[in-house]
């Protein structure tokens, strides 16, 4: 039998204003099983929640009505009391009597009263149907998953890792480093960017708490915080490296050349490689794809039509540790985590769909990112910027802004944030390598918001010479030897028309390719451009809203290297945080499955969000679903799709909420 | 006819985006007309068409569903259903002999307080002019 207390707050006048806290107090006392109403000056102060304690146990209540502020306001608090008097905490109804009646009608004494004591009547209802709630306690395994090695990953993984637990960074590419592996200096610093990075890529690989995997991916993602089972994909490597030594001589005598991927094609490598020289795994892969001894497996298993291929092996002849491994296959592995962070950066973008700057078809037009890898003393030319035409020294270059940037044709409406900066950093460093160079800069704005940005950008200007013109070139065409790049100036009103050596595209940031299928994987949300979605832009800028799993750096939206560190140490406290407790305590207000009623249809299973609701086989062999306590965040959406009404809300259930409403009638 | 009808809405609000609107014309003391009784519900998608049926079943003048915007919900998807799932109720509130203008579904955010208070005014106003419900 309910014992209901009914608790009535005055809220100094905030309430007893406006509300006839008397005349309250008297219908609630003839209310159906309640036993005693109180008032209270507050009844969230010291006091107030004391008598709140006195009155359960004087009356022994065992259903607390508190009438006062709004539940999101103090429920937590009015819970305590409750379960400082010894009584479940769940027991608690709140009627909201400040917020959703007095404050919005004081212009009406007399029915603000009798609303709140209609509010009150409905909490009585549903009050009455409150079950005790506990609670649940679920274990950590304190290891995280890091997926992506470019600098936020690592940045990442090395601060979970300092904080003293375990990391095992996933990377798909047979190196980490990522793009700003790639790129030469870095802005407004101009400090050397392989300097920087190279060394906290060794010592990621050397951390005793860092489990690296290159040339891996992520496949399946199950289980929920704390607890989540990865399947992991080891790609075929083709090499022992656990025998490899990284001498380097079979990529430096393998007969087959092929464009660096590195290298933006700019170079090439060859079919066992290394990305880079500073790659970490110093260790090689076999790119099946052109490897000479695959293609003659391949000739050999389709009946050996067409010229012979050479059987090659010559990796496998020098080889001094027999490090080859041509029976070695991909292979799934599943491991467990007790978080994952998501850190897979990003790619630029395709510049193929700007016909007017020739889709890829002028040699001399190439991407900011090529330029870098032209600039860079480890690149294909080794530091000299040359044209791919003819191999000359560009005297004037253009750069164009925004491509694939703030562009509503081309889809891309945002601002990619880092290639004002970029374009006039490379202009800066092109003066350098060569005094005789004059640049020009095509702009639509030039955005230079961070720490010395603005003071770099005019350094470009006054120190380089830059011209800068605002205006998105119409077109580039080739004039012999010269590219022309026609545009407005929109600043002074007329046509600009510039013949130019070389041609430098800043190409926006897009998501690495395959983001929207991780995110899928892992349940996290994702944008219209395939950018991940933090839980709040604000305020919980590298959480999602599956609780364990936290995004960080260019995944989530275009951002600069300072700010990818940023959010990489971020993502490492809030795993480091999760790590510090022994267990997690679940929230008890989640969905539950009445197996008698359940007919199987499952439509729960499809229709849950958050992948909460499974399914298994009864005794008799019924197909069933079944509630994950952890997973369940309590929304709701399968309690009103399920037809038998087999599935039902705590907290929320059904026969609450439909008592509720009657209790408006009582 | 009476001489004032004074219809009475039952509301189902959802926890983060709507009950916090009201909250928040609460806090920021815009008045609006008490015809309003509020259930909070943690996502509009938890509203089974039974609760609305029920309501009208019981007495009720009108029945307001409000949640976050579609693409803002607490729980990515949960409003996308309540959409789907009322869009098909609709009609059907026809057979019952009960005016659909009785019923609404809106989007309220939780910054907006001023909207709520526009949306129970105006809802009270439409069901003033059509009356009490003839059972």
């Amino acid at each position: 039998m309910a014992r209901v207390g009914v608790f009535v707050c005055h809220c100094g006048t905030n309430i007893a204003g406006v509300v006839n806290i008397p005349e309250v107090l008297e219908a609630a006392e003839k209310m159906p099983m309640v036993v005693s109403a109180t008032d209270n000056k507050y009844s969230c102060s010291e006091p107030g929640q004391a008598s709140i304690r006195e009155a359960i146990i004087e009356n022994n209540l065992n259903r607390v009505i508190v009438a006062a502020c709004s539940p999101r306001m103090h429920e937590i608090t009015f819970r305590r009391a409750l379960a400082s008097a010894g009584l479940n905490p769940y027991l608690l109804e709140m009627a909201n009597i400040r917020e959703q009646c007095s404050w919005v009608h004081s212009d009406n004494k007399e029915i603000a009263t009798n609303k709140a004591i209609e509010i009150i009547k409905m909490a009585v209802a549903k009050v009455i149907r409150h079950e005790p709630l506990y609670p649940r306690q679920v274990g950590i395994t304190k290891r995280a998953l890091v997926i992506g090695g470019g600098i936020t990953g690592i940045q990442t993984a090395l601060d979970i890792a300092n904080a003293g637990y375990g990391v095992v960074l996933v990377e798909r590419e047979p190196s980490i480093g990522g793009r700003m592996a790639q790129l030469d200096k870095t802005f407004p610093t101009l400090d050397c960017s392989a300097c920087i990075l190279t060394p906290k890529m060794v010592d990621l690989s050397q951390h005793p708490k860092i489990k690296l995997m290159t040339y891996a991916e992520v496949k399946k993602v199950t289980g929920f915080i704390g607890n989540f089972e990865v399947e992991i994909l080891h790609k075929a490597k083709k090499v022992d490296h656990l025998k490899c030594i990284g001498c380097g001589i079979c990529w430096q005598k393998c007969p087959e050349k092929v464009p660096s991927e590195f290298d933006l094609g700019l170079g090439k490598r060859t079919a066992i490689y290394i990305p880079f020289a500073q790659a970490v795994p110093p260790k090689p892969v076999i790119d099946l794809s052109h490897c000479r001894y695959t293609k003659y497996l391949t000739w050999v298993a389709t009946g050996q039509e067409g010229k012979k291929p050479p059987e090659c092996r010559i990796c496998e002849k020098l080889c001094p540790t027999a490090a080859i491994a041509w029976d070695q296959e991909e292979q799934l592995f599943t491991e467990k985590f007790g978080t994952i962070v998501v850190a897979t950066g990003y790619q630029t973008y395709d510049y193929s769909h700007y016909k007017e700057y020739g889709s890829r078809d002028f040699a001399d037009v190439i991407t900011g990112l090529q330029l870098e890898r032209l600039m860079s003393a480890s690149g294909p030319t080794g530091g000299e910027v040359t044209r791919l035409s003819d191999g000359s020294h560009p005297k004037t270059v253009a750069f164009v802004c925004c491509v694939g940037s703030r562009d509503q044709q081309r889809g891309r409406p945002y601002c990619s944030k880092v290639c004002c900066m970029y374009t006039a950093k490379q202009a800066i460093m092109l003066k350098e390598h060569d005094p005789e160079v004059q640049c020009y800069i095509f702009y639509i704005d030039v955005r230079a918001g961070g720490k010395d940005f603005e003071e770099f950008y005019l350094r470009a200007i006054d120190e380089a010479g830059v011209i800068y013109i605002k205006g998105r070139p119409s077109k580039i065409y080739q004039d012999g030897k010269k590219l022309i790049v026609l545009g407005e100036d929109t600043l002074m009103g007329r046509p600009v028309e510039i013949p130019v050596d070389l041609v430098v595209l800043a190409t926006g940031m897009e998501p690495s390719a395959g983001a929207d299928e991780l995110a899928r994987n892992l349940n996290i949300s994702y944008d219209t451009y395939n950018f991940m979605v933090e839980a709040h832009p604000k305020l919980r800028p590298v959480e999602t809203h599956t609780d364990g799993i936290f995004v960080a750096g260019a995944c989530v939206g275009p951002r600069d290297i300072p700010e990818c560190v940023a959010q990489g140490s971020a993502a490492a406290a809030k795993v480091a945080a999760l790590f510090s407790q022994d267990t997690l305590t679940t929230e008890p207000l989640i969905a539950v499955v009445n197996q008698a009623r359940c007919i199987g249809c499952l439509l729960c299973v499809t229709i849950c969000p958050f992948k909460a609701v499974d399914y298994q086989t009864t005794q008799d062999g019924r197909l069933i679903a079944a509630t994950n306590e952890s997973l369940c965040k309590g929304c709701g959406l399968c309690i009103a799709a399920c037809r038998p009404k087999a599935i039902d809300l705590r907290g929320f259930t059904n026969q609450q909420i439909l008592d509720e409403v009657a209790g408006l009638w009582l | 006819m009476a001489v004032s009808h004074e219809p009475r809405i039952v509301g189902f609000l959802c926890n983060w985006c709507s009950y916090a609107g009201a909250d928040l014309a609460g806090t920021s003391r815009i008045t609006y007309p008490a015809n309003i009784r509020i259930i909070r519900v943690p996502c509009s998608g938890r509203v089974d068409p039974l609760f609305v049926v029920k309501s009208f079943q019981l007495g009720a003048d009108g029945v307001l569903i409000a949640g976050c915007h579609p693409g803002d919900c607490h729980y990515t998807e949960g409003n996308y259903h309540t959409r789907r799932r009322f869009a098909l109720l609709r009609p059907f509130l026809d057979y019952l002999g009960i005016d659909q203008e009785r019923f609404r579904l809106e989007w309220v955010s939780a910054s907006e307080g001023k909207k709520f208070s526009e949306v129970v005014a105006d809802f009270t106003e439409t069901l003033k002019r059509i009356g009490p419900r003839e059972i």
